[in-house]
C-alpha cells in the first residue's frame, strides 16, 4: 500500500484534538505504511510534535491568498500533494471544514467519500462503519473505491501515541491553485458578539425544551443557568415556537455539545435532540414524564413540575453559598 | 429569478430507532416523513427570494413514489413547481444522487432557462454525507459554499454568512451559484390552508432515472448501544433540590 495523508487542522498552536482523533485511526488503517500530512493552518509549531502520532512528513502549503484560502484552493492542494506522495487514502477529520474539502476532493476525483466513520479497515473493498442521523445510528458500510476518502466522526476515537515517535520532517511547498480555485473566498470575516457562556464549550449547560411552555418561562432556566455558570440551551420545539434563538438549539441541526453537566429540563429526549448532547459526560433530566425517551439517556433523574423543581434547585444552591 | 431547492424524503424518528428485520433500513410503519431542518429553510429561504426578485422557484426530490408529499409541503408554503425523480424507495449513495440530480437540472435549465440559485441542506438528515450539493455544483461548474446561516440575494451576487466557530465568514458568489445552507437561517412558516389547496393543483414532473453502480454500499444498520441503564431517580418534585445541590457538588459544579 502507498503512503495515507491526513489533513490536520491547528488550534492556537497545536494540533486540534479532532485531528488527532484523525491520525490515530488513519494510523491503524495504514498498518504500518507512512502517514503524512497536510496541515491545514501554516503554522509550523502545530507539525513539529506530530511524530508522536506515528506522522513521518508535515507538509506545509504556501500561498500568498493563504490567509484566506477558500476551500476550492484548499481542494486543489489536497489533491496535488495526494498524487505528488502518491498517497493511497486521504483522512480528515469530520469538522465542517473536513468534510467540506473532502467533497470537493471527491468531486474532483469522481471518488466516493466516506463522510463520519468511527472504523475502517483496509481491504478491497473496504469495510467501514459511519455515523448517520448525527450518530444516533450506525451504518456498515462496503466502500468500493481506489483511493478511499475518509472523514472521521468528531470524539468517536481515542487518541493514541506511538511508542519512541521520531522527528517530522516539515516541508513547505508552493501551492499551485489557479484563479478558478481562489474563486470561492472569504470577503470578510464577522466576529462573534463577545460576553455570556459560548454554547459550545461550556462546561455546564442548562436546557429548556417544550415543558417549559413559553419564552418566559426560561426565566427559571437563566436563573439556574447564572447561579452555575452555565450556558442556557434548549430543544428544536423551542426556537421552532421562537422562545430562544436558534443559535441556543442543542441538537443533531443545531450545535452539538459536550460538557461536563447537561441539565435536560423538560426536554423529552427525540434522537435530534439527543444527537447533540450525547457527548455531555453527565446528563440530568427534570420531566414530568418518568418514561420520557431521556430517561434511558440520562445519569440522574427528577420526576416532576419544572415550574417547581427549578426555583427550589436555585434556593438550595443560594442556601449552600 | 430562478431558484431550485432540493429535499429529501426522511421519517420523523421520535425518541428511538426501530429497525427493520433485515437491518437495512428503519422501521417506518408507524411514522411520520419529514425532511431536514436545514432543507425547511432552504424552502423558506428560496419562497422569500422569489416573493422579493420576482421569478420562478422549483422544489426538487429524488426519492419513493410517497415522496411527492413532501414536494406538495414544499409547493404549500409557496414553491411553484416540483421536480420528482422517483426510485423504488432502495438507498442511492450521494455520487448517483448527485449525478441524477444533475441531469435534471440541465434538462430543467434547456427548457426554461437557468437556475441563478440552487439550494441545498448542509447536509441529509439520515445518511448526512455533506456532499450531494458541493457534487452538483462541481459538474455544473459553479461556485459552491456550505454551512450557510445568512444569504442575501444583491443583483448579480449572493452574500454569504458561513458560521465558524469563532463568528462568521462572509462570502460573495456571483450568480449562477448553489449554496447548501443550515437551520437558523430563517424561521420557516407554516403552511396556510389556502396554500394547501393551491399546492394539489400545482404541476409536478416524474421521472425515473436509473440507479449507478453503488459505491458506498450499505451491509447493515446498528442502533448504537445508549448509557445503558435507567437514570438514577434523585427524587420527584421540588423536594428533590437537596438530593440534586448533593449531587452537583460531588460532582464539583457546585
Amino acid at each position: 500500500m502507498a503512503p495515507v495523508l491526513v489533513l490536520v487542522e491547528s488550534a492556537e498552536g497545536s494540533p486540534a484534538d479532532v485531528s488527532l482523533q484523525a491520525l490515530t485511526l488513519a494510523r491503524s488503517f495504514a498498518g504500518g505504511e507512512p502517514l503524512e500530512v497536510l496541515q491545514i493552518d501554516p503554522d509550523p509549531g502545530a507539525a513539529e510534535n506530530l511524530g508522536d502520532y506515528g506522522v513521518v512528513s508535515a507538509h506545509i502549503a504556501d500561498h500568498e491568498g493563504i490567509g484566506s484560502f477558500g476551500p476550492d484552493a484548499w481542494a486543489a492542494t489536497v489533491i496535488q500533494l495526494a498524487d505528488g506522495i502518491s498517497a493511497g487514502a486521504v483522512f480528515a477529520a469530520a469538522t465542517d471544514r473536513g468534510n467540506d474539502i473532502m467533497a470537493r476532493v471527491g468531486a474532483r476525483l469522481g471518488l466516493p467519500v466516506a463522510v463520519n466513520c468511527i472504523a475502517i479497515s483496509a481491504g478491497s473493498p473496504i469495510t467501514l462503519t459511519r455515523q448517520r442521523w448525527g450518530g444516533s445510528l450506525l451504518e456498515e458500510a462496503l466502500l468500493h473505491s481506489p483511493r478511499p476518502l475518509v472523514t472521521v466522526a468528531l470524539h468517536t476515537v481515542v487518541i493514541e501515541r506511538v511508542a519512541g515517535s521520531k522527528q517530522v520532517e516539515v516541508l513547505h511547498s508552493r501551492a499551485d491553485v489557479n484563479e478558478r480555485d481562489l474563486r470561492v473566498r472569504p470577503a470578510e470575516h464577522v466576529a462573534a458578539p463577545s460576553g455570556g457562556v459560548s454554547l459550545a464549550e461550556a462546561k455546564v449547560v442548562v436546557s429548556g425544551g417544550r415543558g417549559v411552555g413559553s419564552k418566559e418561562g426560561f426565566a427559571i432556566i437563566e436563573e439556574l443557568a447564572g447561579l452555575l455558570g452555565a450556558a442556557v440551551g434548549c430543544s428544536r420545539v423551542v426556537t421552532s415556537a421562537g422562545w430562544r434563538p436558534h443559535t441556543d438549539q442543542v441538537g443533531q441541526t443545531g450545535t452539538k455539545i459536550a460538557p461536563d453537566l447537561y441539565i435536560a429540563c423538560g426536554i423529552s429526549g427525540a434522537t435530534q435532540h439527543m444527537a447533540g448532547c450525547k457527548g455531555a459526560k453527565r446528563i440530568l433530566a427534570i420531566n414530568s414524564d418518568a418514561e420520557a425517551p431521556i430517561m434511558l439517556n440520562a445519569d440522574y433523574a427528577v420526576v416532576g413540575d419544572l415550574k417547581e423543581i427549578l426555583p427550589a434547585i436555585s434556593a438550595e444552591i443560594r442556601k449552600a453559598r | 429569478m430562478r431558484v431550485l431547492v432540493a429535499v429529501k424524503r426522511v421519517p420523523f424518528t421520535g425518541g428511538k430507532m426501530v429497525l427493520a428485520p433485515d437491518a437495512m433500513s428503519l422501521e417506518t410503519k408507524h411514522l411520520g416523513f419529514t425532511i431536514s431542518p436545514h432543507e425547511e429553510c432552504g424552502v423558506e429561504e428560496a419562497v422569500r427570494i422569489i416573493e422579493a426578485h420576482g421569478g420562478e422557484s422549483v422544489v426538487l426530490t429524488l426519492g419513493p413514489p410517497e415522496a411527492v408529499e413532501q414536494l406538495r409541503d414544499a409547493m404549500a408554503l409557496g414553491i411553484d413547481r416540483a421536480i420528482h425523480l422517483q426510485t423504488d424507495g432502495g438507498e442511492w449513495d450521494a455520487e448517483g444522487t448527485a449525478g441524477a440530480i444533475v441531469e435534471a437540472i440541465q434538462a430543467d435549465e434547456a427548457a426554461s432557462g437557468p437556475f441563478d440559485l440552487i439550494l441545498f441542506g448542509n447536509e441529509s438528515a439520515d445518511s448526512g454525507g455533506f456532499q450531494v450539493g458541493l457534487r452538483v455544483a462541481h459538474a455544473l461548474g459553479r461556485p459552491v459554499v456550505t454551512g450557510l446561516k445568512g444569504v442575501k440575494v444583491e443583483s448579480a451576487s449572493v452574500r454569504c454568512e458561513q458560521e465558524t466557530s469563532d463568528g462568521r465568514d462572509v462570502y460573495v458568489l456571483p450568480l449562477p451559484a448553489v449554496l447548501t445552507v443550515k437551520e437558523g437561517l430563517n424561521l420557516p412558516r407554516y403552511p396556510s390552508v389556502p396554500g394547501r389547496l393551491r399546492a394539489g393543483r400545482k404541476p409536478v414532473a416524474t421521472s425515473t432515472p436509473a440507479r449507478p453502480k453503488v459505491r458506498l454500499e450499505t451491509t447493515r444498520l446498528v442502533v448504537p448501544a445508549g448509557r445503558g441503564r435507567r437514570a438514577e431517580l434523585l427524587g420527584s418534585g421540588p423536594s428533590a433540590a437537596p438530593a440534586v445541590v448533593e449531587m452537583l457538588r460531588s460532582i464539583g459544579v457546585v
